[in-house]
Formats: C-alpha cells, structure tokens, sequence
C-alpha cells in the first residue's frame, strides 16, 4: 500500500510510538512506513489521535520513536536539525523579537554576517509579503500575517524539508483558502519537501500531490490517495468536478473508516 | 501600598495581570483591547474619560485631606493637621533631618533589594531548569515564605548584631523570597513550543536558555522584582522601629516617645510616597521592557 521510491527525503521505517499517561500506555502510532520523495508536497489528514503530529515530530526529531526509524535523506534522525523546518499551528513566534528578528533568528544561529543575513530576511519577507511589517511585534500581526511570519523564519535558514503542523488549523476559513495559495505560490518559487498535517479535508487535497489518511487506534496509515491535479492549483480547480471526485475520496476515507463510526458514539 | 497582599500571591502568576489591571485602571481605561486604538476614548465601564478619572482622583484626595483637616481642628483623636504636619515637615527638611533618614531608609533597602533580586533570578533560573535543582531549593523557599520576615528579626539581630547587616539581611530576604518564587514560576510556565521552535531553527540549550527562557521569563522576574521592592519596603521601616541610628521607621518611634504626632504623621506619608514612587517606577521599566507581551 505504501510507496517506496529509490530516492526519498523522508522516510518512515516501522515508526511506532507509545506514551505512557499516568500509568496507561497506549500506542500513537503503529507501523507506519511511508516515503516522501525529494520536492513532494504530501497531506496527511486523519481524525483526532492518530498520531499524524506525532509522525511529524518524530520526523522533525522532536520526540524519539519507541521502535523504528525515520531517515532523512538516508540519515537517521537523532534530533531537530536545521535541515528540517517546521511550522506550528500556534506560529511559535518569539513575542519579544520583531518580525524582522524572528525571520533572522536561526541565520544568526548560523553565524551568517549581518549584511548577508539582511538580504535574505528582505527576501523572504518578500516573499510572503511581510515586507511592510518588518518592524512590527507579533501582538501586532493578524493570525494569517504571525503564519506567513513563521513560514519566512522557517524558509530562512534554508531547510529542505518543511514540516507543518496544522498550521492554518486557527485562521478564519477565507484566510486560511488565501494562506493555501499563498503557501503554494511561494512553494512553487522555491521547493521544498513539505509534510503538512492538517484535519481539513479541502486543504488535504487542494494542496498536495499525494494524501496518506491516517486511522486511530492505533495510528496508521489508512490509505493514500493520489491527487492528479496539476500544479499550480487554482481556483476553478477547486471548483471542478476532478477535485469534488477526489475530495468525496478523501472524505469518505477519514470519515468512513472501518470502527470510526463506533469510536465516536 | 500593596506589600500586605502581595505577600500572599507571590507565587500566583495569575496574579500579576490581576494587579497590574489594577494599577493602571485609575491611569488607563480599563482592559483596551488595543492600546492605541482605544486610549483616548472611554471604554470598559464606558462612561468616563481619563481626565474625568484623573480629575476624581484629585477630588477624592483632597476630600480626604479636608476631612482630616476637620477631624483635626475638632480635636476628635488629638490629631495634628495638615497645616502643623507640613510646617514640621518643612522643619525636618530644613535641619536635614528627613534627607538623612530618607537617605538612610532608601540606601538599607536599595542594598537588600539588589543583593535579593540578583541571587534571585540565578536561583529561580536553577529551580525552573534542573529537576535536581528545583528538588534541593524549594523545601528552602517555601519554608521561609512562610515565615515574615521580620518575624527573623530577633534571631538576626541576636547572631548578627544590631548594625546595618541584620536590617539588609531581612529585606534581601524579603527581596529574595518574592522574587525566586516568580523567577521559577516564569521559567516552568515558558511555551514549549518557543523552544521547540528555536532547537528546530539550530538553538541548543545554552542558546534556548539565553535567547529562550530569559526574556520569556522576564514579565515574571519583573513583577518579582517589584513584589520584592514593596515587601523590602515594608520590612526596613519596620526593622528600623526596632533598633538603628537613624531612618524614617526610627524616627518615628523616637518621636512616639516624645509623643511628637506631626514627625510621625511627617515620616508615614514620606513613607507613603516613596513607596508609591518605587513601585510606579519599576512598573514603568516593567511596561518598557515587556511591551512585546500581549495584553488582555
């Protein structure tokens, strides 16, 4: 069911993950296996505890599997890295740093001279159109512009992976439609693996090229639906009878799992 | 003054906004969603302007000075008035008296004060970051919170003498008591989503601590810090009723004995004042220096 490719960016090897919560133990995920290939843009969307976060924290090297692997461009993740960015759906802005510093804070981390550094923070603020901003404190930014924000600090120090937590889980529905293209027009500029997790069922399919829907109890991977909508996505896309198809597809598959229906009464 | 109550919440980080609301109300319109959009006009309680509240404010004080004024001339409590007050306050500031005292007062608690909030924040820091840490100290903290600490006082001043040490030590500890507990409490209560968003950006834990954890934690070291300065505050007036060479709390008690009414009323609104002073300066450099955070 799941796709092996020869080159992936990221890969899942049996991950399985267990937490223990005041004495339970209960499993989040359970052998998942998954290849992402090199500049893919993959969705994944499931209902709530089946672990599609924890997947992508234990890509970003945010928390240890139990058993199993992830490999990044055929390393091992051990820990967070700089060639794996990620967005959170809660933007993780630093409150106290400008627009301007937050964008700049791995390049500092990075040690790259300030004139440099400059040039690329102006580029991506740009690039996300943040420009105007670049002196504003977060409390200042709207939900969508702190996101837009994270993205450009994200795309800053250059990863070649994105990982994105549900991050337009807290926008208004126009906003989040407007931050979709926006995050496409800019990945189509500069491309990037991305892994996005999201619960939307529109956003899983109008931004990728391949969706996994995850199953609960435990976390696996359900089914992978293929999305043969050429790039760059536009509105009428999203109108036509092609994406209605695919997304009665989507759908069906996160609402109609086998036991779904039974966890939830 | 606050330093009653705040005694009690120091470990409330709930607290903070609660009192913070409540200082600036009087100055501000209550809760402005976006500070500049709503500072001129009314809002909250919605009726009153801010030069109305400032003008009530004024009022209200000078009501409460012309009730004293009456309670006085009419002999109720043998109380002096205003007049009799302002004429020997100017006498004591005339002979220096009340400069060396202010002096003398300020000086015990600046040095309490900054001894206390400087071990302070090392030691809140350590509690917040290591387990360990956390594990050996805090038994000590909330121990000593318990006690006032002026309750120390004869203790100190038996092992320590009756010189300036014994006075600073308790307001260091008063200082230091107030200002660990928020200290810790702004280090555990720091998003760890922020540090997980700078490991993900390149941080290790020397970065996340410095760039991270401190200024995430500074609104609390601050409000610390001036829980810290009002209790020190408190604490030196009162450890100067008992025993030293001058100050306003010594002058007090030495005019009591002399049944000497418009000194003491002289050196309690000194008193009242400078705290004030204090407690509004620091709120200021407060405000400055948390002007990043949200505000509800």
């Amino acid at each position: 069911m799941t796709t092996t490719t020869q080159n992936a960016m990221i890969r899942f090897e049996n991950l399985r993950k267990e937490f223990t919560l005041s004495g339970t133990t209960f499993t989040a995920l359970n052998g998942v296996n998954l290849d992402i290939a090199d500049g893919e843009f993959v969705t994944v969307v499931g209902p709530s505890g089946c672990g599609k976060s924890t997947m992508l924290n234990a890509a970003a090297g945010l928390l240890d599997p139990s058993s199993g692997r992830v490999m990044v461009d055929d390393r091992e993740v051990d820990g967070p890295s700089t060639r794996t960015g990620v967005i959170f759906q809660q933007y993780a802005l630093f409150p106290w740093l400008t627009v301007r510093k937050n964008v700049e804070f791995g390049l500092e981390l990075k040690k790259f001279p300030a004139k440099e550094r400059r040039v690329i923070v102006d580029h991506y603020l740009e690039l996300v159109g943040l420009t105007r901003f670049a002196d504003a404190l977060p409390k200042e930014l709207s939900g969508g512009m702190k996101q837009r924000c994270a993205i450009a600090r994200a795309y800053a120090v250059n990863p070649e992976i994105l990982l994105m937590d549900e991050p337009f889980g807290a926008l208004d529905a126009l906003t989040r439609v407007h931050m979709q293209e926006q995050l496409l027009e800019t990945w189509t500029k500069e491309r990037r693996t991305v892994m996005f997790v999201t619960h939307d069922v529109d956003e899983s399919v109008f931004l990728a090229s391949r969706v996994i829907v995850m199953a609960a109890r435990p976390g696996r991977i359900f089914k992978e639906i293929k999305i043969d909508l050429p790039y760059p996505r536009t509105e009428e896309m999203r109108l036509s009878d092609e994406f209605t198809r695919l997304r009665a597809q989507v759908w069906e598959a996160v609402y109609h799992q086998p036991g779904v229906a039974e966890a939830h009464q | 003054m606050a330093p009653k109550d705040t005694l009690s919440s120091v470990a409330d980080p709930t607290a903070r906004r609660e009192r913070s609301a409540h200082h600036q109300a009087p100055r501000k319109s209550p809760a402005p969603a976006s500070k500049s959009a709503s500072k001129k006009s009314a809002t909250g309680t919605g009726k009153l302007s801010r030069k109305a509240l400032v003008a009530i404010n004024f009022a209200s004080v000078a009501a409460g000075l012309g009730a004293w004024a009456i309670v006085s001339s009419a002999g109720i409590v043998g109380l002096p008035g205003p007049g009799e007050v302002l004429i020997r306050g100017g006498e004591l500031l005339a002979d220096g008296t009340l400069a060396e005292d202010t002096g003398a007062s300020l000086a015990r608690v600046l040095s309490g004060f900054l001894i206390g909030s400087l071990l302070a924040v090392p030691v809140g820091f350590l509690m917040g970051w290591y387990q360990i840490g956390r594990a050996i100290i805090e038994p000590w903290v909330q121990f000593f919170r318990t006690i006032p600490p002026l309750a120390l006082l004869p203790l100190v001043m038996v092992t320590m003498g009756i010189g300036e040490t014994p006075k600073i030590f308790v307001i260091f500890l008063a200082a230091f008591l107030s200002c660990v507990i928020s200290t810790y409490q702004g280090v555990v209560s720091v998003d760890k989503t922020l540090i997980n968003a700078a490991r993900v950006l390149g941080a290790n834990s020397m970065v996340i601590f410095r760039r991270v954890v401190v200024p995430a934690s500074s609104p609390f070291i601050l409000v610390g810090m001036r829980i810290g300065l009002g209790a020190g505050w408190a604490t030196v007036v009162a450890a100067e009723l008992l025993a030293a060479p001058n100050g306003l709390g010594m002058r007090m008690q030495q005019a009591q004995q002399f049944y000497d009414m418009p000194t003491i009323l002289v050196n309690v609104i000194v008193i009242g004042i400078l705290g004030l002073l204090m407690d509004r300066l620091l709120l200021m450099i407060e405000a400055h220096l948390t002007r990043w955070q949200e505000r509800r």
